[in-house]
């Protein structure tokens, strides 16, 4: 009888045979999908209209280094579904280890992001002073490069290199990228602290398989956003027309 | 199971008093203190809009300072959209929807009260406003670039800011929580086109709100960390983009001015239907104009660019979009007409008085806003008193009007007294009659080119008479609300018992015992048919209880309801603590996460009935 009860709080029947809390969740997952159209929205109306000789995208980013953070945050979207399935067939120990695994390739994700964040603040531009008479070689220049180039490069000097930091004060594109990531690395670090939650409780008590699933929910839509954010700001960002 | 001992207080289980109040999860008592604190936030509107129209009454006056004079527009317009009328909404969404649908409560009580404490933090944080340095000024819509940290260095904005991100929050979580407790909670039988019309305007609100509230929160955050951080979104010197703030806000603000005006459109599709004896005339039409109003309501934010410069092809099509969408608003006022008609109307009710008040404003409104569709006419309309008409035709004629009218309707259901129809009728007359005078001569105020937002004018302008006309409205309009208060306190204390079923009201709410037993419905009905209740008493068509549903139960004993908390609110002063933080300096800030958090992790451990005592 007592048990029963238990179970009554917040779902007492559904008329639609769905889980009222699953249900919430993608009430909430479709609000957040407004949210980051809003940002990436804004990057986009953005994006371009930074002042000559401020970091442009092309600039600061890596491809290879994010493509390999986004081939980590897939892999814990992987993980994740291991995890669930582990727990759905009452196996808690493999529960236990894909969850964990989901966090530790989540945080590594974020480490990426962290180290992007760094490196960019102190992202150098160099510049090789013979590029800049050769037209053909100027052209493949960036603005920034050519900027500094054209007041460093005074005769005598073969190199110039100069920190010249993307913050999120120094231009438009500064603000909406780190804005944009970090909101997206909030969601996921807010992620990271729910599993653990649930890896934390189910010492302690039953992780039910619809707990599990709620936070899986979320986790492969904040993945799913971080494709769009991958496709939009850094690939259209370093290639751009395309 | 292995049970795991936490160190949570526990839940309160019989609280009396205030604590009753603070740690209640019936959507009920939730409902009335959202509909007090509305009200209460509404008279506060109320009074800023007074100081406004007393400054205007005459030119050159020097009743209150520029400086106070911009703060009080800003502060009325934030107060009566995002404290008054919406969450009156709120109240009546609470109240009625478990009850229209014949639930137990909403589907997440706690998050039910989270929403209410989360929406009282935002609102005194946003008044509080007037007493720690200045109230916000750049008007409810808050354009760019004067928002701006150079251009506005006072934390007046910064309060703005800040109290509309915590009231999003509070309005996406009942919003949420409708969604689920409207498609999952519902009745057996009760499919969605037996839904009573408010329940399906409210769920058409509830996802204009989720999709709609992100865009403002966004906007907020870049002009924040314009402001906080010195960034550069609608900076236009360092490149940023100040029609964007325009963009989003307008994406996100004419979706909200349905959100305003669909939970009264539904009170009137119940009340009208009440009183002339007769069902809704084209019940699906209704429902379906609805959806399209939710649908189209996304396509025209522009219409508040029009003279921004976007070109004319962006203007055609925002002029054309905005057009058709008074197409799906003027069916629906063709429907209240149509149900109206050859029926028994009872003119002798107020709410019903009010009904017929709010068809007759909202039309105004709604041709007001044709006019200036148009593109060519709205570039000599747009920032004049003439939109100042429009907005509060279809703000004050239409949302408030019915709102008041559900009041007069539903207080019987909550209160189990009638309110008294002599002075609602006082309440009423003066009402209309001081809103059409406050109102009416901006019309014309606003085609002589008065513009909106300014401070004094000179005599030779020739508003004089339209301003004094307007000025002295509103004082009517005053009299009339203090009568609706005088109405409450009296009706509440000296009301005549009004039994179950006072109007021979048509929706299952009326089946049950007024004021509402804890636990809503004994037996969870069963329903046959749009106007159940109604049905039920004309041919006898019976609700009888869902056979084998384990909710139903003779002894109400046995009905078993989840305990109150105390962690919606802990949570809620967390958030508030937080936003103030970010004003008032970090540690603040620090302290709201971590009240927050603690918060977070009792509720979602608590447990959902203390055992027993014996
Ligand atoms: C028949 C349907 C309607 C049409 C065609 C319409 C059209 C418009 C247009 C074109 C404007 C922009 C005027 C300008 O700033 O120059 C406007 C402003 C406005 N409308 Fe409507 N409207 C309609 C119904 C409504 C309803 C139902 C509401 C709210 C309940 C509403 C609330 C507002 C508000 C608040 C503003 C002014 C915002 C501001 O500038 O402060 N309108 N309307
Ligand atoms: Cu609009």
């Amino acid at each position: 009888m007592k048990t029963e009860n238990i179970k009554h709080e917040e779902n007492e029947h559904s008329y639609t045979g769905l889980n009222s809390k699953k249900l919430l969740m993608w009430a909430f997952l479709g609000s957040d999908c407004m949210f980051f159209a809003a940002l990436i929205a804004t990057y986009l109306v953005n994006m371009g209209n930074n002042p000559p000789g401020t970091p442009f995208p092309e600039d600061v980013f890596s491809i290879p280094i994010t493509t390999v953070s986004t081939f980590v945050l897939l892999m814990s979207s992987m993980s994740m579904v291991l995890s669930y399935a582990s727990l759905s067939q009452n196996k808690i120990k493999a529960f236990r280890v894909w969850l964990l695994s989901t966090v530790i390739l989540g945080a590594t994700f974020v480490g990426f992001q962290i180290f992007e964040f760094y490196e960019f603040s102190h992202h150098e531009v160099k510049v090789e002073c013979g590029d800049l008479i050769d037209a053909s070689k100027r052209e493949k220049l960036t603005d920034l490069q050519v900027k500094i180039g054209d007041e460093k490069c005074i005769e005598g000097v073969k190199k110039v290199s100069e920190k010249v930091p993307l913050t999120p004060q120094v231009n438009l594109f500064g603000s909406t990228f780190f804005t944009l990531t970090g909101f997206h690395g909030g969601h996921v670090t807010f992620g990271i602290i729910w599993l653990l939650s649930l890896l934390i409780y189910s010492f302690k008590g039953n992780v039910s398989p619809l707990n599990l699933d709620l936070a899986a929910l979320y986790w492969h839509f904040v993945d799913v956003v971080w494709i769009v954010i991958f496709t939009v700001v850094y690939l259209f960002g370093v290639f751009p027309g395309y | 199971m292995t049970t795991f001992a936490l160190p949570i207080p526990k839940r309160p289980t019989h609280p009396t008093g205030i604590l009753n109040w603070i740690t209640t999860i019936d959507h009920k008592k939730i409902g009335v203190l959202y509909g007090v604190t509305a009200f209460i936030l509404f008279l506060t509107g109320g009074i800023e809009a007074l100081l406004i129209r007393m400054q205007l009454a005459a030119p050159g006056m020097d009743f209150v300072s520029p400086e106070i004079y911009n703060q009080l527009f800003t502060m009325h317009g934030t107060t009566m959209i995002f404290l008054a009328i919406m969450p009156m909404g709120a109240a009546f969404f609470n109240y009625l929807i478990p009850l229209q649908i014949g639930a137990r409560d909403v589907a997440f009580p706690r998050l039910n009260a989270f929403s209410y404490w989360t929406f009282l933090a935002g609102a005194i944080m946003l008044k509080s406003s007037w007493f720690l340095g200045g109230a916000p000024n750049a008007g409810w819509f808050g354009y760019a670039p004067i928002t701006e940290i150079a251009y506005n260095p006072g934390h007046g904005i910064d309060f703005w800011i800040l109290s509309l991100q915590v009231l999003g929050i509070a309005s996406l979580a009942a919003a949420f929580n409708f969604i689920v407790t409207i498609i999952n909670l519902r009745a057996p039988g009760m499919t969605l086109m037996r839904l009573p019309v408010f329940t399906w305007m409210t769920l058409i609100t509830s996802i204009l709100l989720v999709l709609a509230f992100p865009v403002i929160t966004v906007a907020l955050i870049e002009l924040m960390f314009d402001r906080f951080y010195g960034m550069n979104f609608f900076n236009p010197v360092r490149g940023g983009n100040p029609v964007l703030w325009q963009h989003l806000f307008w994406v996100f603000g004419h979706p909200e001015v349905y959100i305003l005006i669909l939970p009264a459109m539904g009170l009137v599709s119940e009340i009208i239907p009440t009183f002339s004896k007769k069902p809704l005339f084209g019940y699906p039409v209704v429902i379906f104009s609805g959806i399209v109003i939710g649908f189209m309501g996304w396509m025209v934010w522009s219409h508040h660019m029009f003279t921004v410069g976007l070109g004319a092809v962006a203007n055609s099509i925002f002029a054309i979009t905005t057009m058709l969408i008074a197409v799906p608003t003027g069916v629906k006022i063709f429907n209240w007409i149509a149900t109206m008609w050859k029926g028994s109307i009872d003119f002798n009710k107020t709410a019903m008085l009010y009904s017929i008040g709010f068809i007759f404003l909202f039309i105004i409104g709604g041709l007001s806003g044709v006019m200036h569709s148009s593109a060519a006419s709205d570039a000599q309309q747009q920032d004049t008193y003439f939109i100042v008409a429009h907005i509060h035709y279809v703000l004050f004629g239409g949302a408030i009007m019915a709102l008041l009218g559900g009041v007069y309707f539903y207080f019987p259901k909550i209160t189990g007294k009638l309110m008294d129809e002599s002075l609602g009728k006082i309440n009423f007359w003066l009402t209309f009659i001081g809103m059409n005078l406050t109102f009416f001569p901006m019309h014309f105020s606003g085609m002589d080119g008065m513009p909106r937002r300014i401070y004094t004018y000179t005599s030779e302008m020739g508003w004089d008479l339209w301003n004094l006309i307007s000025t002295f409205g509103v004082f009517i309009m005053g009299a009339g609300i203090l009568i609706f208060v005088l109405n409450i306190v009296y009706s509440y204390l000296r009301g005549k018992e009004s039994g179950n079923d006072p109007w021979d009201a048509r929706t299952i709410e009326w089946a049950i015992p007024s004021p509402t037993p804890e636990y809503n419905f004994k037996k969870i009905p069963l329903i046959h048919s749009v106007d159940a209740f109604w049905e039920f008493k004309r041919n006898g068509t019976p609700i009888e209880p869902a056979s084998g549903a384990s909710e139903n139960s003779e002894d109400e004993k046995n009905i078993h309801l989840p305990q109150p908390s105390y962690w919606p609110m802990v949570v809620s002063i967390g958030i508030m603590l937080a936003a103030y933080g970010m004003i008032f300096g970090l540690p603040i800030s620090i302290l709201g996460t971590i009240i927050g958090f603690i918060g977070v992790y009792a509720w979602s451990l608590e447990p959902v009935n203390e055992p027993e005592q014996h």
